[in-house]
C-alpha cells in the first residue's frame, strides 16, 4: 500500500564497531529482520519486521545489537495514545478483530505489589531454614469431612484422592499446539524431577509423554480435544477448563497451520483443520450440569483422581466457586485477568475479568463463611511472577499456585507477545520444526528446575522470617499481610489490614 | 578422555561455533576487536543441507588410530594424552594429513602449514570455546565409552 500508517514499534540498533558480520542474527531471525550485504561484508536490519523478541540480541557473540522503542511518536494526547491510534489504523485496514498474546499488559493495579509480608522481631522467634526443618509440601484435594470408623471402632484410614506437591507451585495449562513439543517435554521432565505437576492444556497428551503421567494434570476443555480413556488413565488429576483468565467467556482457536501430523494425532482432529474450542461447554449450563461432568470423569477414573475445575476470575467468582465446591470438584483453579494466552482477542484480554488477588480473597472468604473451604483446594493463577507473589497468594487463601508466563520466561520467552503468529524464535510458541529445535529440553528442563528450586528457597526464607515452619500454617493466614496505598474497600475485600494497623 | 561430540538434533546451523573457535585461536580477550573485519578460518565447520534442513558441526575426532598422525612425514602431528596437535615448527605444508583425514578436519592455514582442533588446551577455561558458546548445547564436551 502506498500509504503506510504504521511506523515500527522498535528499532534495531547495531554497533558496527562490534559487529563481526558472523550473520548469527540473520540465521536466527524467523522474521527475516537481518540481511547480509555481501559486497560490503555488512549485516543490516529491517525494523519493520522486528517483533522485539531479543533472540538476535541474546545470541550475538559480541553484544553488537540492542532493540530500543522508537522515539517516533504522535503529538502528545492523553486520550489518544499511540496504541489506540494504531489499533484504529490496523482495523481500518483489516476489518478484523485484533489479536494479542500473553497476559494483559495494561497499567491496572497489581495488588501483589501493594501487599507486604510480616516478619518476627523480639517477641517471637524467626526460623533459619538452613538450620531447621521447613515444610513446603502441599496436598491438594478435598479433605475428609469426618472420621469414619468400622464396626469395631477402628478408624478407616481411606483418604479422598490427593495430589502431593513438593512445593506449592505447578506449571499451568498450556496445550501442545499452542506451545511446542520441546516446551512440553521440558515442563514434564521438570515436574517429574521437582515432584510437582504440569498441565497438558486442552490439546491432549502426546504419546511420548505418557511416561510422565504421574506428574501430569490432563485437561478436559470445551473442544474435548485428545480426550480418551488412556488420556484420563495416564494422568494424576483431571482438570475441567471452564474459562481462562486471559479470555473469560471466549473459546479458543488454534489455526490449521499449527495442526501438523503430531498435533493432529494428539488432538484427534484432521491435519490442517482449525481446532476450535467453543466458548461454553455445550453440555454445561448450570452447576448441576457441571456436577455431571465432574462425576462422569470421577466415574471414568474410578474415584482415584482429583477433579479440578478451572474458571476465569470474573465478577461473581465467589458464588461460582461456591457452586463448584458443591458440584463435587476436589480443586478449584482461579485464573486472574492477567493470565497469559497463545492468542486472544485484544479487547477481551485487556478488558475482561478481575484481578486474581481480589478473586482469590473473595473465594477463600466465601468458602470459609459457608463452611466448605475444606471440601476443595484452591489454586490461584494468572500473574504469579515470583516467590513473594506465591507467599502472598497462599496467605490470601490459596493452597498452591499455577505459573505459566514465569515458566515460559525460564525457557527463554522474552514476552514479545506475538505467540499468535507462530514464528516464536525461542522454539516455544511454534510448530515449525527448525524453530522448535531451538529449545533443547535438556537445557530447558534444568532451567525450570533451577527456577523452582530458587523459589522454594525463597519461600522458606520468607516463611522462616515470619516464624512459620510449615506452608500449611501460612495458608489463609492474612494476618501476615498488610496493605500499602489501598483504600478501605480494597482492604476489606482482600481481608487484610493496612500497614501500621 | 573427554571429547567434543555434536548432536545434529539440536544444531541450529547458527555457525557461532566457528566464530568462537576462530576467537579462541586469536588469544585475544575481546571478540569484537579480535574478529572485526577478519575472514575466519575456524577448526570447526558446520556441515549443512538447507534442503534437508539438517546441520551439524564437525571438528577433529582425535581418532584412536589417527591417519593424519600416521601419514605425517615430518612428525609435526603427534598425539599426547589423547589430543592430536600440530607442531608448527615441524610442519612443512605437504598436506598429506589434509588429504588423509576422513572428516576433513585438518585445514591449511594462510602461513602454508596446517591447523586443527586441539580442544582449546591452550585456553584456560577447560571447556572448548565451541562447546561453551553453542546456544543450544548441540556441541558437548564429555567422556563417552
Amino acid at each position: 500500500m502506498a500509504v503506510n500508517y504504521i511506523y515500527p514499534d522498535c528499532e534495531v540498533v547495531r554497533n558496527y564497531d562490534r559487529c563481526i558480520s558472523c550473520r548469527a542474527c540473520e540465521r536466527q531471525c524467523a522474521n527475516e529482520v537481518h540481511s547480509y550485504i555481501e559486497e560490503e561484508n555488512k549485516v543490516v536490519s529491517n525494523d519493520a519486521e522486528c517483533v522485539d523478541c531479543h533472540r538476535c540480541v541474546s545470541i550475538c557473540p559480541t553484544r553488537a545489537l540492542k532493540i530500543v522503542p522508537t522515539d517516533h511518536n504522535f503529538k502528545a494526547n492523553a486520550s489518544w495514545s499511540k496504541t489506540n491510534i494504531y489499533e484504529v489504523y490496523k482495523q481500518a485496514e483489516s476489518g478484523g478483530v485484533l489479536l494479542s498474546s500473553m497476559g494483559n499488559p495494561n497499567a491496572f493495579p497489581i495488588y501483589w505489589d501493594k501487599i507486604l509480608l510480616n516478619a518476627s522481631q523480639v517477641t517471637n522467634p524467626s526460623i533459619d531454614p538452613l538450620r531447621e526443618p521447613m515444610e513446603t509440601r502441599v496436598y491438594l484435594g478435598a479433605k475428609n469431612q469426618e472420621v469414619k470408623r468400622d464396626a469395631d471402632g477402628r478408624v478407616i484410614p481411606e483418604m479422598t484422592p490427593q495430589l502431593k506437591l513438593s512445593m506449592p507451585v505447578m506449571f499451568s495449562a498450556m496445550s501442545y499446539g499452542s506451545i511446542s513439543y520441546n516446551a512440553h517435554e521440558s515442563l514434564a521432565r521438570a515436574s517429574q524431577e521437582l515432584g510437582i505437576f504440569y498441565n497438558t492444556g486442552e490439546g491432549g497428551l502426546h504419546e511420548d509423554f505418557y511416561q510422565y503421567g504421574a506428574n501430569t494434570i490432563v485437561q478436559v476443555a470445551s473442544g474435548r480435544f485428545g480426550v480418551h480413556r488412556g488420556y484420563l488413565d495416564a494422568a494424576a488429576a483431571v482438570e475441567i477448563k471452564m474459562g481462562q483468565g486471559a479470555k473469560p467467556g471466549i473459546g479458543g482457536h488454534l489455526p490449521g497451520a499449527k495442526i501438523g501430523e503430531d498435533v493432529s494425532r494428539t488432538r484427534m482432529i484432521p491435519v490442517g483443520s482449525d481446532a476450535i474450542s467453543p466458548a461454553p461447554h455445550h453440555d454445561i449450563y448450570s452447576i448441576e450440569d457441571l456436577r455431571q461432568l465432574v462425576f462422569s470423569l470421577k466415574e471414568a477414573t474410578a474415584y482415584t483422581k482429583p477433579v479440578i475445575v478451572k474458571i476465569a476470575a470474573v465478577h461473581n467468582v465467589a458464588a461460582i466457586a461456591s457452586g463448584i465446591a458443591r458440584s463435587g470438584a476436589d480443586i478449584i483453579s482461579i485464573d486472574g485477568f492477567r493470565g497469559g494466552t497463545g492468542a486472544a482477542p485484544t479487547r477481551i484480554r485487556d478488558n475482561v475479568g478481575i484481578p486474581i488477588e481480589m478473586a482469590l480473597a473473595a473465594v477463600d472468604t466465601r468458602l470459609r463463611e459457608e463452611g466448605i473451604r475444606d471440601r476443595v483446594s484452591v489454586l490461584a493463577a494468572g500473574s504469579i511472577r515470583n516467590s513473594a507473589d506465591v507467599v502472598k497468594a497462599i496467605a490470601l487463601g490459596a493452597d498452591a499456585v499455577y505459573i505459566g508466563t514465569a515458566a515460559l520466561l525460564a525457557l527463554g520467552c522474552h514476552l514479545c507477545r506475538t505467540c499468535n503468529v507462530g514464528k516464536c524464535n525461542w522454539g516455544i510458541a511454534t510448530q515449525v520444526p527448525e524453530l522448535v529445535r531451538r529449545l533443547n529440553p535438556d537445557v530447558g528442563y534444568k532451567r525450570l528446575v533451577n527456577l523452582m528450586t530458587a523459589w522454594n528457597h525463597e519461600i522458606e526464607e520468607m516463611m522462616g522470617g515470619m516464624g512459620i515452619n510449615s506452608i500449611e500454617s501460612l495458608k489463609g493466614n492474612r494476618l501476615m499481610l498488610r496493605g500499602v496505598g489501598l483504600n478501605e474497600k480494597e482492604l476489606s475485600i482482600l481481608g487484610i489490614k493496612h500497614a501500621g494497623e | 578422555m573427554k571429547r567434543v561430540y555434536v548432536n545434529e538434533k539440536w544444531c541450529l546451523g547458527c555457525h557461532l561455533c566457528e566464530y568462537y573457535c576462530a576467537f579462541a585461536a586469536t588469544g585475544k580477550d575481546d571478540m569484537a576487536r579480535a574478529l572485526k573485519g577478519v575472514k575466519i578460518n575456524p577448526r570447526i565447520h558446520i556441515e549443512e543441507d538447507t534442503a534437508e534442513k539438517i546441520s551439524f558441526a564437525v571438528s577433529c575426532r582425535h581418532c584412536t588410530e589417527p591417519y593424519c598422525v600416521k601419514g605425517c612425514i615430518t612428525g609435526a602431528l603427534s598425539k599426547t594424552d589423547g589430543v592430536i596437535s600440530v607442531d608448527k615448527d615441524k610442519c612443512i605444508g605437504c598436506y598429506t594429513c589434509v588429504l588423509s583425514c576422513p572428516y576433513g578436519c585438518v585445514q591449511p592455514t594462510e602461513d602454508g602449514i596446517v591447523q586443527k582442533c586441539e580442544l582449546c588446551v591452550a585456553t584456560t577455561e577447560g571447556t572448548p570455546r565451541c562447546v561453551a558458546g553453542c546456544p543450544n548445547s548441540a556441541i558437548v564436551f564429555e567422556e563417552r565409552l
